[in-house]
């Protein structure tokens, strides 16, 4: 490998090809993390609407209201419609279009090809492509809230026969999401090759940051979960315009009038098409997010990973068990006791790699002299969130529970725990922990930690009640927060203090914005390697430039040998070579082969 | 700055990066038409009643499909083979007659599909009936896509083996490897729809 003329060849290229159309993983990692924060900030938007409609429900929402227009919101109020469209859009943006292309596109790209020591993807050019088809189906998205009918509105989940005769905006969905598709499917194979392919001499499968590993199993679910979402989205497309009944079945009745289709179909169908994507996918929520956890846990505590190993060993059966627990999410279809019992019994299974992976990541806490910065204020919030996220989520693979629990608020407490102070936490973690890397500046640990504390207590807030009133049997979708109905009374006090809390997580995300700007010019500036960590993306520059290494780094060791005794630093980076040698920041990874 | 592993393997995967992509595509690929046959079997098996595809469809045609498509993958693999040796000539030939092969094979199916709707035949007729045009209409973009790549291939794509003969090669045997895969799942589609 030549390491020459790293920063006179692109500085040749043009403001185009070097910010836009670029094919620098780092480049294309950041266009990335910018759309999805800019997504996710989007989608957390619509429920900010649908917490005021939840809060007070009929009742006109003051100053903004009235931007909605009559097809909306008239007189400010909203229309059932309107907060189905919010809902279905906010699922969907918030999975497809914030967490994954953050949490895969953003950090996958922009941090497994430094941490495997490679000057970039393998496949640059299908990089540029899979980032530009995600955009593609984010506009596309986006637009569907201004087709006749406005966006889809059948739920992030779109179950047929709803949404198989919804209006327009369903078809704009499903063109949206076959864009996404495209997306993950060439991101997935870019990552997996490059992984394979790409990794730095002396970097063998057992020296992977745990991060790398769980962008692996990842991508494994991508390439391997998608295609069947993509075999139902063209069969609703048929359904839609070509009058198919793949989803419709016979004698279909719809506001009394017997719909004109040949019928014979099963919306059944579509629930395991997409549950065999959907379960792997909320798989792709978490395994990044455990990835960050881990660098950063590592890291703050300067202790090895306690079993790290077994972490590997868990998430390669977890990934694997990913797709045979699908059907957990219809228990209540009708299917069968002894179909029942497998998902059932495979669910119960796939808890325990998940329990193994958060036991190791607490127990390396243990006899740590932990550093609480920013970025591991994140990753220890983490660690409870996603622990309750996880045990709300046992009462719901148990059949029985599951036939009280389906469709309520707590399926809603459940999920949200998981992906949000859990998976998003997590994300949060990482801007913190990688924006040196990035940038060559730290973001503030003064606005970070007043980003931190309100956010963690504030979620708690949003997600919490939900669980209880979930209990009392209030049920998901409901337009007016369950105000009609007598069972939901006594928790219905819940719907204001949860709608508070999400306003003021709303207001707290302000210090973030604000710390990720100010910080770009008035950071910090720091070395190659400010937190003294030990993996390869440490001996990059900050910035790296073009092709990212100054030479070939080599993995010497494992990826977390931190206060190795007899050492003289806490660290001993993977790239330095001697052991006995000082190991110093940034000019460790130059060796001479 | 230079990808390793583009044309040459990586010693200890025995593999370069190509070679990984395209199977990684096929897996993708497997799982695709997976879902779709599996979708055939829970359609038909909730079914009251079911047609005999031999009955509504054209066995004829789709055999003579059949063969056309083989005999598209013995050419791909014989043009794959002439690069190895080096004789340029008979892989345009070759390379060739697999594109004409592939044209023959949706110019069959664009008659089938024709009768279909001169019979009053579509889609929306019945559930075999969208099976059957939503499956073989898939398949049939896939050898679309499969015919614009061996195309390429074939004419300005050539321009590559005046400087890298071997990266050519590696082309042609991926290109070969997808266009393989495009018979196969016809290989399974012929039986499942018009013959059982
Ligand atoms: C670790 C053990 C887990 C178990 C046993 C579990 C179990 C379940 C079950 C049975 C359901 C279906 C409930 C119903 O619809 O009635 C469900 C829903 C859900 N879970 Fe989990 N889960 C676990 C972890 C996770 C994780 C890690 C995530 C995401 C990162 C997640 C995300 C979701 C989502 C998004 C839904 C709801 C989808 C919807 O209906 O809209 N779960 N979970
Ligand atoms: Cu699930």
């Amino acid at each position: 490998m030549a390491d020459s003329a790293h920063g006179t060849h692109h500085a040749e290229m043009s403001f185009w090809r070097r910010y836009v159309f670029s094919t620098d993983h780092k480049v294309i990692g950041i266009q990335y993390s910018i759309t999805a924060l800019v997504f996710l900030f989007f989608g957390f938007s619509l429920m900010l609407l649908m917490r005021w409609q939840l809060a007070y429900p009929d009742q006109p929402l003051p100053i903004i209201g009235g931007l909605f227009g009559e097809l909306r919101m008239p007189g400010g109020v909203m229309l059932p419609d309107f907060y189905n469209q919010l809902g279905a859009m906010h699922g969907t943006i918030m999975v497809f279009l914030g967490v994954v292309p953050l949490a895969v596109g953003g950090f996958g790209n922009f941090v497994v090809p430094l941490q495997i020591g490679a000057p970039d993807m393998a496949f640059p050019r299908l990089n540029m492509a899979s980032y530009w088809a995600l955009f593609l189906g984010g506009v596309t998205m986006f637009a569907s809230f201004f087709v006749p009918g406005g966006a889809a509105q059948s739920g992030w989940t779109s179950y047929p026969p709803l949404s198989d005769i919804a209006p327009m905006g369903q078809t704009i969905w499903l063109v949206g999401m076959l864009f996404l598709i495209v997306s993950s499917l060439l991101g997935a194979i870019n990552f997996i090759t490059t992984i394979l392919q790409l990794r730095a001499p002396g970097l063998t499968f057992m020296r992977f940051p745990f991060f790398v590993w769980a962008q692996f199993v990842t991508a494994f679910l991508l390439l391997l979960g998608f295609p069947p979402l993509q075999a139902a989205g063209i069969f609703q497309l048929m359904d839609r315009l070509a009058g198919t009944s793949f989803f419709l079945p016979s004698g279909l009745v719809v506001s009394g009038q017997p719909i004109a289709a040949t019928g014979g179909g099963s919306p059944i169908l579509w629930q395991h098409l997409f549950w065999f994507l959907a379960h792997p996918e909320v798989y792709v929520l978490i395994l990044p997010a455990m990835g960050i956890v881990a660098e950063v846990v590592a890291n703050n505590t300067r202790k090895p990973l306690w079993g790290y190993k077994s972490m590997v060993y868990s998430l390669l059966f977890l990934g694997f068990m990913s797709f045979i627990v699908w059907a957990h999410h219809m228990f209540i279809t009708g299917m069968g006791t002894a179909m029942s019992s497998f998902f059932q019994t495979t669910t119960m299974i796939i808890s325990i790699p998940s329990v193994i992976i958060l036991s190791c990541l607490i127990i390396s806490l243990w006899g740590g002299s932990i550093r609480f910065n920013t970025p591991m204020l994140f990753a220890l919030a983490f660690l409870p969130m996603f622990g309750i996220g996880g045990l709300t989520g046992l009462p719901l693979g148990l059949a029985t529970a599951d036939i009280h629990l389906h469709d309520t608020y707590y399926v809603i407490g459940h999920f949200h725990y998981v992906v949000a102070p859990g998976t998003i936490l997590a994300l949060f973690a990482g801007i913190y922990y990688w924006y040196p890397k990035a940038t060559g500046r730290k973001m503030s640990e003064f606005l970070g930690k007043l980003h931190f504390w309100p956010s963690f207590i504030f979620m708690n807030g949003v997600f919490l009640p939900m669980l209880i009133q979930g209990l009392h049997g209030v049920q998901r979708r409901l337009y007016d927060g369950g105000a009609a109905y007598a069972h939901a009374q006594p928790v219905l006090h819940l719907n204001k203090i949860m709608s508070y809390s999400a306003w003021g997580l709303a207001l707290t995300q302000v210090f973030f914005i604000v710390n990720f700007f100010w910080s770009l010019r008035k950071g910090e500036k720091t070395s190659d390697n400010p937190w003294e960590a030990t993996t390869i993306e440490w001996s990059a520059p900050s910035p790296p430039p073009h092709g990212n290494f100054v030479s070939m780094p080599q993995a010497y060791r494992g990826p977390y040998e931190y206060s190795v005794p007899g050492h003289p630093t806490d660290f001993l980076p993977q790239f330095s070579p001697g052991a006995g040698e000082k190991a110093k920041t940034g000019q460790a990874g130059k060796t001479s082969h | 700055m230079e990808i390793p592993y583009t044309v040459s393997e990586r010693p200890d995967t025995g593999l370069n990066n190509v070679k990984i992509g395209i199977w990684l595509f096929l897996a993708s690929e497997i799982m695709l038409f997976g879902a779709l046959f599996a979708s055939y079997i829970l359609l038909r098996v909730g079914a009251t009643k079911w047609p005999d595809g031999s009955s509504i469809l054209s066995v004829p045609m789709a055999f003579t499909n059949t063969m056309v498509l083989i005999s598209s993958s013995v050419t791909m693999v014989m043009a794959w083979a002439s690069l190895m040796e080096k004789k340029l000539g008979r892989y345009r030939l070759f390379m060739g007659l697999t594109i004409v092969l592939g044209l023959a094979f949706l110019v069959i199916k664009f008659f089938e599909y024709r009768a279909k709707f001169h019979h009053g035949l579509h889609p929306s007729t019945s559930t075999f009936m969208a099976l059957y045009f939503t499956l073989t209409g898939l398949h049939a973009a896939h050898v679309a896509g499969g015919i614009g790549i061996n195309a390429y291939l074939w004419g300005p794509g050539l321009k590559l083996w005046e400087r890298a003969p071997q990266q050519f090669t590696n082309r042609v045997e991926t290109a070969g490897l997808f266009w393989h895969f495009v018979d196969l799942v016809w290989i399974f589609l012929f039986p499942v729809l018009y013959l059982l």
